[in-house]
């Protein structure tokens, strides 16, 4: 026999946690359509490469910011050492662990975006803008795809920082933190594509 | 002891909160969502028959001048446009909407109110492609949009925005249904259900699924390339600006053959559950089914260059793609192989689904004998771009997909409705479709042997096609005349109340038989317990013919005497009438309504995300308790 506050508290945490259980899945079949999105869009740019008829060649202006982009890359792996800790925090039942690390991912990740943006404005800066040419138009779209997933995930990981402060998660409520943690993991993982084909293809011409 | 309902925490309501024309609008029931959809599919399927019809009278007689070749152009594009974005593709999501969470015992889908955003993408899509003949004029670079044709140089007006606007609204729906099914199979089934025990359409819904997750998504890069070249003055597609036109092709086909599977499996589907149903017999050879589907998926992967043999790719690539192309056919084979196995022996009771689905039959193996033929890179070199082609679609379009939906539709139609059809009126709707419809197209097959091209408005007198294209026309509107007696009997059923019992036909096999027509809201009142490959009939067989429930504490939805139910939300509604705004934004063009429209959008999404979305509980009613 159930006592009555223990039989509510099991029907409403049961509905919450089947819904989580299916997100979790919804968000894996997500990323595998992600994952075509950002095959597309690098499938179309190495199928246009090296095709620019005019204006500033891709590698003369890659160059340029490549060295921040380094450190940038660097940056976003550290980010996702950081998601990771912090869904392990979660799932030991530490939410001051979850909440510290969540914030240092956020940090990373807008340090990140603010290097993108400062680069993006150096080279528009520079005369190279969206229509310059197809190199420089197919370079915006794949990495601006890619800023704009990034943004998403920071505004992804405040919500679960607020929803922490408010005590929503624990060791046995941590699906929603995991879910965020595999949608950072992939913008993370996308990176590590797009970084090499973009930036470091240019110089093997 | 049981939980008394009223002792939860949630609110406990006599009927369904989504009842009226609001709550229509704010509903997240999986079944009337279904209605929506089947109801915006015909409503879409009555507007392209109808460009249809204006084609076919333009080409009955030759230097005809109903309409010009301008205006020929452009009904030619809706056409296709409209039948297969709009038309095909809600009466699929409507059928398996409505039917597929009550075959594996689930009460709803996984994601409710993502399942209603993703109608009002359709819809709204829809609208948006259609509105293009109040806007300027519709587009008339063809479904498949072509560039240069579709670029700002060639097609400068709205009407081209309105297709890219309306059609990425439409594939978005696509998405995010298909991801909502994947889900819903892989998680929701009920008790005892494992995945080779799910009814065949299932699996079907599964493979179309993940489909269209893969195959969608090239050609919504595409399209969102071409916007940008239309807007942005980018050159994706402009070779003067070291861009590609082969580019979009390619994007466009790997997404528009999968489609072509995405259409006709829920089409096999339908005939799979019919045909075993009325035969009395289990689908013959479930595994191999299943092993087809999976090929036919894969298969799909590797063929999209057969659209594309004329583009001088070379031989040793056009050859791979005639293999792969080629491939196809076994997997098509098993299916009319396993149809075959399930009907002999079977004692089939020929009512109005099961006539469509034996004509789907016939007329699929036609569909899949010509594309062999044209499968053949260099055979392909005298067909491309001639009748021969569009009969060829035509037979798998209309003789398979559509035959196949429609016995699907009247067979679940008792279900989705409570009343039954008055076979009396569907029959010779039948015949008068299936004869107008090879009346059509079989003409179109020689016409192409003939030499006559297609997608040109007119032909000359001496050139020998006027009595193969009268009758084309005839039958075109003798299809017309089957569709409208199938209107009027599906609205009769409903005007004259002939109350469906649970097992409508008497020879349910599947869970949604089990509960009364049409589904109430919580589709079981307790979920049931699967101790067969078919769960009903191994009831039927082995038990007192009813489904057992499941224990109590398994049944996690349950509570007392009423079942947990999800919340309805105008959120979708927000957030659907948000792209519509954007939508029209980027069809005038116009900044300040995109603007406006995808702020509405954020401010959907936010209130979707801190809105009280726990549900409520529903008491069941007696009898069904």
């Amino acid at each position: 026999m159930t006592t009555k506050a223990e039989a509510v508290g099991h029907a409403a945490g049961h509905h919450a946690h089947a819904a989580l259980d299916n997100l979790k899945r919804g968000v894996w079949v997500f990323l595998a359509s992600e994952c075509i999105v950002f095959g597309s869009l690098i499938g179309t740019y190495l199928a246009l490469w090296g095709r620019s008829t005019s204006g500033p060649q891709p590698h003369e202006m890659l160059a340029q910011v490549l060295p921040e982009t380094i450190v940038a890359t660097f940056i976003l792996l550290l980010s996702g050492f950081t998601m990771a800790l912090a869904v392990h925090a979660v799932r030991r039942g530490n939410v001051g662990g979850l909440q510290l690390w969540t914030l240092a991912t956020i940090v990373l990740g807008a340090v990140f975006l603010a290097f993108k943006i400062k680069d993006y404005a150096h080279l528009v800066g520079e005369g190279w803008t969206f229509a310059s040419n197809i190199g420089a138009t197919t370079f915006y779209t794949v990495t601006g795809t890619h800023a704009v997933h990034l943004a998403v995930g920071l505004v992804w990981l405040l919500a679960v920082l607020v929803n922490s402060l408010r005590g929503r998660y624990s060791s046995e409520n941590a699906t929603a933190v995991e879910c965020a943690g595999l949608y950072w993991h992939f913008v993370d993982m996308a990176w590590m594509v797009i970084f090499p084909v973009i930036y470091l293809l240019e110089f093997a011409r | 002891m049981a939980v008394a309902a009223e002792k939860l925490d949630l609110p406990v309501r006599q009927t369904r909160a989504d009842s009226g024309l609001l709550g229509l609008i704010s509903t997240v029931d999986h079944k009337k969502i279904g209605l929506l959809y089947l109801f915006t599919g015909i409503l879409f399927l009555v507007v392209g028959g109808i460009e249809a019809l204006l084609i076919r009278l333009q080409l009955a007689r030759p230097l005809n001048t109903v309409i010009t070749g301008e205006t020929y152009n452009q009904v030619l594009t809706q056409h296709g446009t409209v039948m297969i974005f709009f038309a095909a593709t809600p009466i699929i999501w409507g059928l398996f909407n409505y039917v597929m969470p009550i075959m594996i015992g689930a009460r709803d889908v996984a994601f409710p109110r993502l399942n209603m955003m993703s109608y009002w993408c359709l819809l709204w899509g829809g609208v948006i492609v259609n509105a293009a003949w109040f806007l300027g004029g519709a587009v008339d670079a063809g479904w498949f949009a072509y560039v240069p044709l579709s670029s700002a140089q060639f097609s400068p007006g709205e009407g081209m925005n309105a297709y890219l606007v309306g059609v990425q609204l439409g594939m978005l729906s696509t998405m995010l249904t298909s991801i909502n099914f994947v889900v819903t199979i892989l998680k929701m089934r009920a008790p005892g259900m494992g995945l080779m025990n799910m009814p065949p359409l299932a699996w079907f819904t599964l493979m179309t699924s993940i489909l269209a997750i893969t195959a969608g998504i090239p050609f919504m890069v595409a399209m969102l390339f071409l916007m940008m070249d239309r807007w942005f003055g980018t050159s994706f597609f402009a070779p003067g600006g070291g861009g590609d036109v082969l580019l979009w092709q390619h994007l466009f086909w790997i997404f528009g053959h999968p489609e072509v599977y995405i259409l006709l499996l829920p089409a096999l589907a339908c005939v799979s559950e019919v045909l075993s149903a009325f035969a009395g017999k289990p689908l013959f050879g479930y595994k191999s089914m299943v092993a087809a589907i999976s090929t036919i998926g894969i298969l799909s992967w590797i063929v999209w260059m057969h659209h594309m043999y004329t583009v001088g790719a070379g031989s040793p690539t056009n050859t791979a793609f005639v293999i792969g192309t080629k491939a196809v056919s076994v997997p098509a084979a098993i299916f009319v192989f396993i149809w075959l196995g399930t009907l002999w022996g079977g004692r089939l009771r020929y009512t109005l689904p099961v006539h469509y689905a034996v004509a789907m039959m016939f007329e699929f193996y036609i569909g899949g004998l010509t594309g062999l033929v044209n499968a053949s890179s260099s055979v392909d070199r005298q067909f491309q771009d001639n009748m021969w082609i569009v009969g060829h679609f035509h037979f798998v379009a209309i003789g398979g997909i559509v035959f196949g939906l429609l016995a699907g539709l009247t067979y679940w139609w008792p279900k989705m409705t409570g009343f039954m059809l008055n076979e009396a009126i569907g029959k010779p709707g039948f015949w008068v479709l299936f004869l107008g419809f090879n009346l059509t197209f079989a003409p179109q097959l020689v016409e192409g042997l003939l030499g006559m091209p297609r997608r040109v408005y007119t032909y000359l007198p001496e050139q020998g096609w006027a009595g193969l294209n009268a009758v084309s026309s005839i039958g075109a509107f003798m299809q017309a005349v089957g569709i409208v007696i199938l209107v009027i009997a599906l609205l009769e059923s409903v005007l004259s109340r002939r109350r469906a019992t649970a097992d409508a036909w008497g020879v349910g096999r599947s869970l949604e038989w089990s509960i009364p027509s049409p589904a109430p809201a919580y589709n079981f009142a307790r979920l049931p317990l699967v101790r067969g490959h078919e769960a009903l009939w191994h009831e039927k067989m082995h038990g007192d013919g009813k489904m057992q429930p499941v224990p109590d504490e398994e049944d996690h939805g349950r509570h007392g005497n009423a079942v947990h139910m999800p919340s309805p939300s105008f959120m979708p509604a927000v957030v659907g009438l948000g792209l519509l705004v954007a939508g029209f934004g980027g069809v005038l063009p116009n900044v300040t309504l995109a603007i406006a429209g995808g702020v509405v959008v954020a401010l959907g999404i936010l209130g979707w995300a801190l809105e009280d979305a726990r549900g409520y509980y529903l008491v069941v009613k007696e009898e069904e308790a």
